[in-house]
């Protein structure tokens, strides 16, 4: 029989029954559109992330002490180690060794409380360069100045705040020329920024920075960095910057050949692919648990179709009269259960566009105005293909059950 | 060669562990052109003799060739192809797709059939105009008639052109007046030159044909030819 009319055929039958059809092809409906919706939150979400992680930038490096982390625990090992030391960032910064790097700022990580007058604030605390901060986040200050190299090299007791800090120290009294005190020393405050919010790991709000000779020499005393902040000329030569910088601190650090290296080097696209595959292995678990919906949807399509075989006994039997061989009425009902399933999932696709937007608009108002809509437009290709798929799959036994009818039984049945 | 060779053609029924003989040792040949009529009691094995006849059942005894091949000659394909093209059904409780038109209806064995579909509309139209329907044509089936519904029937089984009718008590659900349209139809089909296999268990009916085969039992009690005289008589006293 021609496809046409086995379309027109399903689609008469499957139009004739319109209310049980709906309600059929509800769980397939249902299933279709929470995985839109699931996989639509998914990109958002990775989108948002990715574009705070631009913000520093692909060109970005960061090598830290100590061995790779491979569990949370391995994080606080990395503040103890003590392997990279000033040594090493004269070493990288000879361009001899690592000639396409055009910036090297090494940082300290300083924990504990900063007070003024009795205001007491838990900040995040930067031995660092404010300006390569600046920079990077794309945030700057609204009152005072940055302090630069000279203040760095220079030991000098300044620090940059961020808003919330400024506001919890200070309320609505200006910051710029007073001392607050972190670990009992006194650092004067030359700048605050703006308030900026969460970008990628850092919250430049909640952070203090300070020249990382101070906190290191002054602060903590120690001789070691807690990481060491690279900029490569462009993103093309990180991966060539990478080698060169393992091979220039393998060297300082005397390592033999077969020897483990005792610090790490990450860099941004390392974080991105991290952060795509967690969204991805999360969207795809919740995705999974959802299409549990799609079987039980199938099965539905299932238990109606095989009503349906049944109901129609004398019409097949009759179309076989007529010269139907068990391949038509075989594609007929299978085409029947599959135009179910496929409008099921097209009804699905619909809901979950609405429902995606109408998510996105809800995150856009709460999560910030970053958040963009994603059209999942390869989940909505997988959908139509798995809703196709549920319907072959639960559609061949009903239509196989019809196609073997005799069409004796068929017209004889009552 | 005969268009239909029966040879005690038998056929038992099994049903769990009960079995009916509804047909036994029925011989007979029936020749293209010729208008038969099946007649006997209930249960005496007519329906089941029209099955085996037109491929729609397989005999189970004795041996009976359509067109020179039996049953078994045929792949299931085949068999589908035979009754497309080579014959029509009509049956007592019409068998028309309610939801579907007249035309629909009497299309639906094109669809199966190998003919250009560009003649289908043709063909269509050709045939419900044949059994006096063309004013109905879009109508649903559900619409009509029981005596329309039969003739949407018979226009169904004429579509594709066949060499044989099967027709199994078309007029059974029918009032006498919308029966004798019926049959009127299905007498000019003969002398159109199709061959006509007609059930009934009304003598008058059967008397529209040239020939009478009755069953008893599962048996051919008797297979005589209809007089042309007596006809007109009974036909006239059902009038
Ligand atoms: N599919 C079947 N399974 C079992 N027995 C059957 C089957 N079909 C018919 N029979 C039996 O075979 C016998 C003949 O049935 P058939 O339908 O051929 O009779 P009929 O002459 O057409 O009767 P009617 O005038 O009532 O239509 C009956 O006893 C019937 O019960
Ligand atoms: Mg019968």
């Amino acid at each position: 029989m021609k496809l046409r009319y086995l379309f027109t055929t399903a689609g008469t039958s499957v139009w004739t029954h319109r209310t049980r059809s709906l309600l059929t092809i509800l769980g397939i409906v249902i299933g279709v559109a929470s995985i839109m919706l699931i996989v639509s939150i998914g990109k958002g979400a990775e989108k948002l992330i990715l574009d705070q992680i631009g913000g520093m930038g692909a060109d970005t490096i960061v090598v830290r002490p100590g061995k790779e982390p491979t569990g949370p625990s391995d994080f606080a090992d990395t503040l103890f180690a003590d392997s990279l030391k000033d040594a090493d960032v004269a070493a990288l910064k000879k361009k001899s060794n690592v000639p396409d790097l055009v910036e090297i700022v090494p940082a300290v990580i300083v924990s504990g409380t900063a007070s003024y007058r009795g205001e007491t604030y838990r900040p995040t605390t930067f031995g660092w360069s404010v300006e390569l901060l600046s920079r990077m986040f794309k945030v700057y200050p609204v009152e005072g100045i940055l302090f630069g190299e000279d203040e760095i090299r220079a030991n000098a007791n300044v620090a940059v705040i961020g808003a919330k800090v400024k506001e919890e120290l200070f309320g609505i009294e200006s910051a710029v020329g007073k001392n607050v005190r972190i670990k009992d020393k006194n650092f004067r405050i030359v700048g605050v920024f703006e308030s900026h919010g969460q970008a990628a790991f850092l919250n430049v709000d909640e952070t203090i920075v300070i020249p990382y000779t101070t906190a290191q020499k002054y602060l903590l005393g120690i001789t070691y960095y807690h990481e060491i902040m690279m900029r490569a000329e462009s993103p093309d030569v990180v991966a060539q910057t990478v080698r060169d910088i393992e091979a220039t601190l393998r060297t300082s650090h005397k390592i033999p050949d077969s020897g483990e290296n005792d610090f790490f080097i990450e860099t941004q696209q390392g974080l991105v692919d991290q952060i795509s595959t967690i969204i991805g292995v999360l969207t795809a678990f919740l995705s999974s648990v959802v299409a549990i919906s799609l079987v039980v949807g199938g099965i539905g399509v299932m238990n109606i179709m095989l009503v349906s075989v049944t109901e129609r006994t004398r019409e097949i039997g009759l179309r076989k009269a007529l010269g139907a061989t068990n391949r038509d009425i075989l594609s007929q009902f299978l085409v029947e259960s599959v135009l179910l399933t496929l409008s099921g999932g097209l009804i699905g696709i619909l809901g979950g566009v609405l429902l995606s937007l109408a998510a996105s608009l809800v995150l856009s108002i709460t999560v910030g105005t970053s958040w963009g809509f994603t059209l999942p437009l390869s989940a909505a290709l997988l959908a139509i293909g798995v809703s196709v798929a549920v319907g072959l799959v639960f559609g061949i036994y009903p239509a196989r059950q019809a196609s073997q009818k005799s069409p004796i039984e068929a017209l004889r049945y009552e | 060669m005969a268009l239909i060779e029966a040879q005690n053609v038998g056929k038992i029924y099994h049903t769990g562990k009960v079995e009916t003989q509804a047909l036994r040792e029925a011989s007979f040949t029936i020749n293209a052109g010729e208008f038969v009529s099946i007649m006997g009691p209930s249960g005496s094995g007519k329906s089941t003799l029209l099955h085996v006849l037109g491929f729609l059942d397989r005999n189970t005894e004795g041996m009976y060739r359509f067109d020179g091949k039996t049953i078994d000659d045929y792949s299931s394909n085949e068999l589908a192809r035979v009754r497309n093209k080579r014959m029509g059904f009509v049956f007592q409780s019409f068998n028309l797709l309610a939801k579907a038109t007249v035309i629909e209806n009497v299309k639906l064995p094109l669809l199966y059939s190998d003919v250009h579909e560009k003649l289908w509309d043709e063909m269509a139209r050709h045939a419900v105009d044949s059994v006096g329907l063309s004013h109905r044509i879009g109508y649903h089936s559900s619409d009509l008639s029981g005596g329309e519904k039969q003739r949407v029937a018979i226009a169904r089984a004429l579509v594709n052109n066949p060499a044989v009718v099967f027709a199994d008590e078309p007029t059974g659900n029918l009032d006498s007046k919308s029966g004798a349209q019926v049959m009127g139809i299905i007498e000019n089909l003969h002398h159109q030159g199709k061959t006509i296999i007609l059930i009934t268990h009304e003598t008058y009916t059967a008397e529209y044909a040239q020939r009478i085969i009755t069953l008893a039992d599962g048996r051919i009690e008797n297979d005589r030819k209809v007089r042309e005289d007596t006809k007109s008589i009974n036909r006239h006293f059902v009038k």
